[in-house]
């Protein structure tokens, strides 16, 4: 490796990646990884957000040694793939974007075979029970909903009871209620000091189970730091939302006018000011100063103001503003 | 005060604590960081959390044997490919190609001294249906099964005839009864003339006889390919095979694991063959059983591993049955599943030999049919042990567990 002893990693991070990249060779090369840094601390939940083909299950995949990176070292809980795998598989979980569990077997006997590859593990019944399972454990897999077989891949993970948890995607597609049921099986293994890894499209789960988010976007970290830090960072803790156009011509406004734009910038406490066509969206400190000074101008200038809405800033908010773009998904306020 | 939580979480290790019912208490977040930073790397056993872990007791390879058993018995279809589709291919074309003529026995009297008249007398009978025939097709078509019984005259030396029929087989004992009502009822001066009966059996002459171990072949072949190909792919679609390669699983057990659940499933399969064909057809192993049986597992593993091999990249089914179709059709067609390969022209023979299913057939054939030693097969016992080794390894080398 090209690792000297003098660059030993620090220890303390459970998973630390430097300059890590993955190009796929396929024809024309798929540069899916471009130079990414992580370290996430022992006993931290951090979340890997991002778009669909942002990296993020590539990354994950050779953290977990399943993929050999094309550049850059890694360290899982301070041992490197090349020399201890055995030892690391011995101590992460794992559940895969995309993993189809065998139809025909129980819940049980599922969590079992998994089970038997381990030197330590849990009883299925515990691991049923971290899920909150055991009433399916005879249920063939086949005849579980979706959530349920998202949770049954947790307990496979778990059934090690690994000191890191790699999640790559465990509540997509599925609806709310089974997406809370997840959130709070995850808040327990969390809570259990384990550290955890997950990737997710949805920016209210990051923002209520990670300690730490890193924000993906075109196989790069575009942004790192705690949902909080991110928020700040937008200058503001509200966001106000709302469509304005001349009187003359409300019709015809396909596209908010720069000038327009600049004027509302200059409102108290704006930090931001964005336009996605017609739509404007502030992020502000002060809410009532900035509603109140929002509609003396539109009054001034002769406006109509629509669709005007507020809210806490959200992670959602700090993405938008950093890609410009909406994640998959994402529920509107 | 960590020093004390560390301690206190050992205990409850050692107590098997269940981990929703005591996660919180047992690892508060921030002693866990510590002592993961502090004590992992003097930490022997690798274990990490050392909290409600329990050895481990069930061997991985068992418990992927049983669950692969699992999984097929609660598969219906697999199931009637495996079982039931060999046996209704046995009986269709053990019907067609079966001796006509239940209702009545067909004999055969060999030509000589009054030949004539006995022929004659026999063929009054409605139950008998004789024919004339030199020594040599008399004893061919007995063997055949075409007739029951054969009458010739007795050996140099005694006065009568000697009734050849082969006592396993029903309707020779028939036939034996039937001439004899016959002759007592004609009254002709044949009646007085002494009669030797010798048992007669020639091995696995009958075209089902020829069948039988081609269907067996035919099972092997299919199982390697489907029950260990097949299933393989299937598990890199679904990615089980990665998820899989995301745990400490050793790759042998696996592999292995899918070899030896495909041993399994394939006594039962061929022991269902030979029954129904025994009770059937009197089919029988006329060589050592133990022989056979150890052909059929080398052919089982032969198999295996041209299904190992098959499956070792391929990532779609559109290519897996390509390839199973592929590797299926040439043995299926050429290696004499249902006719002999010797009706092929002669400068196909060597290349048709080379076929792992080719070599196989010869030796099981040799031993069911002839009751020969499958030592006397020396090069086939050599292609099909270089064609296990050389798929197994060419398979382990080019195995991909992901994509
Ligand atoms: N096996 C592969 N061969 C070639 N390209 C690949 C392969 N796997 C992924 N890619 C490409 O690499 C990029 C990153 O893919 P990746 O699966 O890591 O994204 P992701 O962030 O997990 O997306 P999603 O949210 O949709 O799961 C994508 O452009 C994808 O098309
Ligand atoms: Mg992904």
């Amino acid at each position: 490796m090209l690792h000297s002893v003098a660059a030993q990693p620090d220890q303390a991070f459970a998973i630390d990646c430097r300059g890590l990249r993955k190009t796929y060779p396929t024809r024309p090369p798929v540069e899916a990884v471009q130079g990414v840094d992580l370290q996430v601390h022992y006993g931290e939940c951090f979340g890997v957000l991002g778009p669909n083909g942002a990296g993020k299950t590539t990354t994950m995949e050779i953290l977990e040694g399943l993929l050999p990176a094309t550049a850059g070292q890694v360290r899982v809980l301070g041992r490197s793939w090349d020399s201890d795998a055995r030892e690391i598989r011995q101590r992460i979980g794992v559940s895969l974007q995309e993993t189809i569990l065998s139809d025909d077997l129980t819940v049980q006997e599922t969590v079992r075979l998994f089970r038997s590859f381990y030197r330590q593990a849990w009883t299925v019944d515990q691991a049923l029970a971290s899920v909150s399972l055991q009433e399916k454990a005879n249920a063939r897999v086949n005849k579980l909903s979706g959530g349920q077989k998202q949770r049954l891949a947790v307990a496979c993970a778990v059934v090690s009871d690994p000191e890191l948890l790699f999640l790559d995607e465990p509540t997509t597609g599925l609806d709310p209620t089974s997406r809370r049921e997840v959130w709070e099986i995850i808040g327990r293994l969390r809570a259990q000091g384990r550290t955890i890894l997950l990737t997710t499209h949805y920016m209210d789960e990051a923002q209520r189970l990670c300690d730490r988010v890193a924000i993906f976007d075109q196989g790069q970290v575009i942004a790192l730091g705690t949902p909080e830090q991110l928020i700040r960072s937008l200058g503001g803790d509200h966001i106000v939302r709302f469509t304005c156009a001349p009187v003359a011509t409300p019709q015809q406004v396909e596209v908010a006018e720069e000038p327009w734009l600049e004027r509302l910038r200059q409102l108290p406490t704006v930090s931001l000011v964005e336009a996605e066509g017609a739509e404007i969206r502030l992020a502000c400190q002060h809410l009532p100063a900035v509603l109140t000074a929002l509609i003396d101008l539109v009054r001034q200038e002769g406006r109509v103001l629509s669709d005007l809405v507020t809210r806490g800033a959200t992670l959602d908010d700090v993405f938008i503003h950093l890609t410009g773009k909406r994640l998959e998904g994402t529920p509107e306020s | 005060m960590e020093q004390g939580r560390a301690t206190a979480d050992n205990a409850a290790a050692s107590q098997n604590v269940a981990p929703a019912t005591l996660p919180a208490t047992t690892r508060s977040r921030t002693d866990s960081a510590a002592r993961d930073s502090a004590t992992r790397d003097t930490e022997t056993s690798g274990v990490g959390s050392a909290s409600s872990g329990q050895a481990v007791v069930d061997w991985p390879i068992l418990v992927l044997v049983r669950t692969r058993l699992i999984e097929f018995t609660r598969k219906p279809a697999a199931v009637f490919w495996t079982y039931v589709f060999p046996l209704v291919m046995m009986f269709i074309l053990g019907s067609a190609f079966r001796s006509q003529g239940n209702t009545h026995s067909e004999i055969g009297v060999v030509t000589g001294p009054q030949q004539a008249e006995l022929v004659d007398q026999l063929s009054d009978s409605p139950e008998l249906k004789v024919s004339s025939l030199s020594p040599a097709d008399g004893l061919n078509q007995l063997r055949a099964g075409r007739i029951v019984l054969l009458i010739r005259p007795a050996p140099e030396g005694t006065v009568g005839w000697e009734f050849l029929y082969d006592p396993a087989r029903g309707g020779g004992r028939l036939a034996e009864l039937q001439i004899s009502e016959q002759l007592r009822e004609s009254h002709g001066t044949l009646e007085r003339l002494p009669i030797i009966t010798t048992p007669y059996s020639e091995p696995g002459g009958r075209y089902i006889d020829f069948l039988i171990p081609g269907l067996i072949g035919m099972t092997l072949l299919g199982g390697g390919l489907w029950g260990v190909g097949y299933a393989i792919v299937d598990m890199r679609i679904r990615k089980l095979l990665k998820r899989y390669l995301a745990t400490p699983m050793r790759r042998s057990d696996f592999l292995l694991g899918i070899v030896f659940s495909r041993l399994l499933f394939m006594f039962p399969q061929v022991a269902m063959i030979l029954v129904a064909s025994y009770f059937a057809f009197s089919v029988k192993i006329h060589g050592s059983g133990l022989e056979f049986a150890g052909l059929v597992i080398l052919g089982g593993l032969q198999f295996a591993g041209v299904g190992l091999l098959v499956a070792s990249r391929a990532k779609s089914m559109e290519t897996m049955s390509g390839l199973i179709n592929l590797a299926m059709l040439p043995m299926w067609t050429l290696s004499g599943i249902f006719f002999s390969y010797q009706n092929f022209p002669e400068f196909l023979h060597w290349p048709i030999r080379l076929l792992p299913l080719t070599s196989l057939l010869d030796v099981l054939r040799g031993v069911m049919l002839d009751g020969a030693s499958c030592w006397s097969f020396p090069i086939e016992l050599s292609l099909v042990a270089a064609w296990t080794i050389g798929t197994f390894s060419l398979a382990l080398y080019l195995f991909r567990w992901s994509d």
